[in-house]
């Protein structure tokens, strides 16, 4: 075995799992938000990630178009585009919010379960709907901006691209924000107190619908700013991109404890960790008897340990007491 | 699961609203119709190649239809799609042996669709021509129905080897979609490449279409000479501009799976220079196409994709089929599958006829590299080799 070999993409492989990790542990939020407030999982949440690409593709596209890519500084296009993606996002999720599951906050746990799956199965053929009148297109390109992909080369074997800087400091910072708006202001309180006794909390004098609302706002916004970070990282997006990762990121929400805000962080961050280090290191160990094509394999045997054993996940305790 | 289901119903109705003016007694003189089928993605990411083929044939059925007409037939063409899923193109093929009018079937474009297909058709003797799959079993099951216009992997695979050895390469990390069609090009490009002393150096297969970066940590820091992805632009385009954004300095090499302007739409300038072997050349290659392609071009209002020569060169082998068998009166499955196999044609992509078990006699291989990043002159890429090889004979 090339022992020499496997040391030295450790660190690189390290990287790109935590890269994926972080985005991973963003587009956990919006479930963990939702399950947090409503206990119920939201599994259109994947389709407004992707929307969230599709809206930055073509902010981008048109900003190519227009010669404002060439002209503006990166940073700039990138916040811009990155703001936009959320809001376009958090829109969407509270629209969705509004016409199907709202009405139905009341029937028994399943069935806004199985509206949630429909507006997923809705949103992807609406996406594709759209981009082949618009576009005469399946898949989108994210046009590339050669700051996003200078690469700091450490060693033969290890460089840092800006890509991956962005994604982590744009998930860095999108986290610390919703951490602090959960834990010190007033709204944050009012999510908490919905999410602990939706009957108490307006007895107070909360309006527990806006709250949801809101509640669907964020985390829609944290979707679709993970959209368009995974777009400008792996740069190719089609309507069908969104279903794998948010099917992982839903197994690193339960993995950190469904409901738990520093528990999706860490889910998403184990589950991207193990993912890189299987699709990395699977046919180096065992000789290429296995190979990458397993690594899913791990992140949802993890989900059924996880079920199995410790349900309520790694920093999980009371999951209804927590937004 | 529920697309899947909507679409099934749509294809039915589309069906459904085909026979039914084809029922009614519109005309005393008629024999009846005759319909000749598509079957390749018209939706989805390969939706650029399957609509090339539907739309290489519709040109062929509305140039040709003529004689059939003169016998008093109606002519009608019938795609269907097929959305590059094995499941959606036999749910398609039942449909169309279903429906007795359908003398014919133009497809697919996944071998991993044709051959489980290909299994319906058999069943009741409607003939298949392939103008696009090359995989080996499609055509090794001696199938008196199945037929291809195009070459065959274990043939391409070699090619793609070969040219690789004359680049003097010595080591390759393999990539493969793990499709009947890409994994097993990329096992005859493998075994022959060792064959050659070619160190390969990984042999990877993954269903992910968007992040390679584990992928290919490993293989950068093996650094090979080559990397050959065995399988289609749409998740290989990702995986070359990934590569070099990675700063993978391998060569890039493909199967015609490559073969479209959507590889540098996607991967821009990293694929220029890149080679890749094909079963069909394109159409500049083709002294014949020119035509074909100016009325497709005028038609149609695009360039041809690779495949709509083929396609359009099966389709005259069809209904020259259904011509011969129609003379002895009644058009039946069986005749025409039989003249098909006796067919011989000077087609626009060169001179066609099928050996005993449906392969093409005189298939030809090139081999061509990526010229520029603009998909609009996919059209320049430049012939580096232009070969005939004959198929390797039915194994008993």
């Amino acid at each position: 075995m090339d022992y020499e070999l496997l040391i030295g993409i450790f660190p690189q492989v390290l990287l790109d799992g935590i890269t994926l990790g972080f985005m991973y542990a963003l587009i956990a939020l919006g479930y963990t938000m939702v399950y947090g407030v409503l206990e119920f999982i939201n599994f259109a949440h994947s389709e407004i990630f992707i929307v969230g690409a599709f809206v930055g593709v073509e902010l981008l596209l048109t900003f190519k178009a227009a010669g404002w890519l060439d002209v503006l500084p990166w940073v700039v296009v990138l916040v811009v585009v990155l703001l936009v993606g959320m809001a376009a996002s958090g829109l969407l999720a509270v629209v969705v919010e509004r016409t199907a599951y709202r009405p139905l906050r009341h029937a028994p746990r399943l069935i806004p379960l199985i509206s949630a799956i429909g507006v997923s199965f809705f949103l992807q053929d609406a996406i594709r709907l759209v981009e082949s009148i618009w576009r005469n297109a399946f898949n989108l390109v994210y046009p590339s901006m050669d700051a996003l992909n200078h690469r700091f080369e450490l060693t033969h074997t290890i460089d840092v691209s800006v890509k991956s800087l962005v994604v982590i400091v744009a998930a860095l910072l999108m986290l610390w924000g919703l951490h602090n708006l959960v834990n010190r202001t007033k709204i944050g309180k009012a999510i908490r107190a919905v999410a602990e006794d939706q009957a108490a909390a307006s007895l107070m004098g909360i309006n527990v619908n806006r709250i949801i609302s809101l509640t669907f706002l964020i985390g829609g916004a944290m979707g679709g700013g993970a959209g368009v970070l995974f777009g400008v990282q792996y740069s190719l997006i089609n309507p069908y991109t969104g279903f794998i990762p948010g099917l992982k990121a839903f197994t690193a929400a339960v993995l950190g404890g469904i409901g738990n805000i520093p528990g999706a962080m860490l889910g998403g961050l184990v589950l991207g960790l193990l993912e890189s280090f299987a699709a990395a290191y699977l046919s180096l160990l065992t000789g290429g008897a296995f190979g990458a094509e397993y690594k899913d394999i791990f992140a949802f045997s993890i989900l059924i340990l996880i079920l199995i054993f410790r349900p309520k996940g790694i920093l999980g305790e009371i999951v209804r007491e927590r937004a | 699961m529920k697309t899947l289901r909507f679409r099934h119903l749509l294809s039915a109705l589309a069906v459904a609203a085909l026979v039914l003016p084809g029922a009614a007694p519109a005309d005393a003189q008629s024999k009846g119709t005759i319909k000749i089928a598509t079957q390749s993605p018209l939706s989805g990411g390969q939706a650029a190649l399957g609509e090339g083929i539907k739309l290489g044939t519709q040109l062929a059925v509305e140039k040709l239809k003529g004689n059939l007409e003169k016998m008093g037939y109606k002519v009608e063409l019938v795609p269907f799609d097929d959305q590059a899923k094995p499941d959606v193109g036999v749910a398609n093929a039942k449909n169309i042996i279903a429906d007795k009018d359908i003398m014919a079937v133009i497809g697919h474009l996944n071998s991993g669709v044709a051959i489980p297909s290909s299994e319906v058709y058999k069943e009741v003797g409607v003939v298949m021509i392939s103008p696009a799959n090359t995989n080996p079993v499609v055509t090794d099951r001696n199938y008196p129905s199945v037929n291809r216009v195009c070459g065959r992997d274990d043939v391409q695979g070699v090619v793609g080897s070969e040219y690789a050895h004359s680049l003097k390469v010595k080591s390759a990390a393999i990539v493969h979609d793990k499709t009947q069609y890409g994994q097993s090009i990329a096992e005859f490009f493998k075994a022959d490449a060792e064959k050659k002393g070619i160190k390969v150096v990984a042999f990877e297969g993954t269903e992910e279409k968007s992040n390679f970066d584990a992928i290919l940590t490993p293989i950068k820091a093996k650094n090979p000479d080559i990397i050959y992805f065995g399988g289609i632009y749409d998740q290989a385009a990702p995986f070359f501009k990934q590569a070099r954004e990675k700063g993978v300095k391998s060569k890039f090499m493909g199967p015609d799976g490559m073969d479209s302007s959507d590889l540098t739409k996607i991967a821009g300038k990293a694929v220029v220079g890149m080679a890749y072997t094909s079963a069909a050349g394109p159409a500049s290659a083709l002294p014949k196409a020119k035509a074909f392609v100016d009325e497709y071009k005028k038609k149609f209002g695009k360039n041809p994709e690779p495949y709509a020569a083929e396609a359009y060169d099966a389709t005259t082998i069809a209904i020259k089929a259904i011509e011969d068998a129609a003379k002895g009166g009644k058009v039946t499955r069986e005749d025409v599958a039989a003249a098909v196999r006796k067919a011989k044609l000077a087609g626009i992509t060169g001179d066609i006829a099928f050996d005993s078990k449906g392969d093409r006699l005189k298939a030809q291989y090139f081999v061509l590299t990526v010229a520029s990043d603009d998909p609009a002159k996919w059209g320049d890429n430049k012939i580096v080799k232009q070969l005939t090889i004959a198929p390797p004979a039915a194994k008993k």
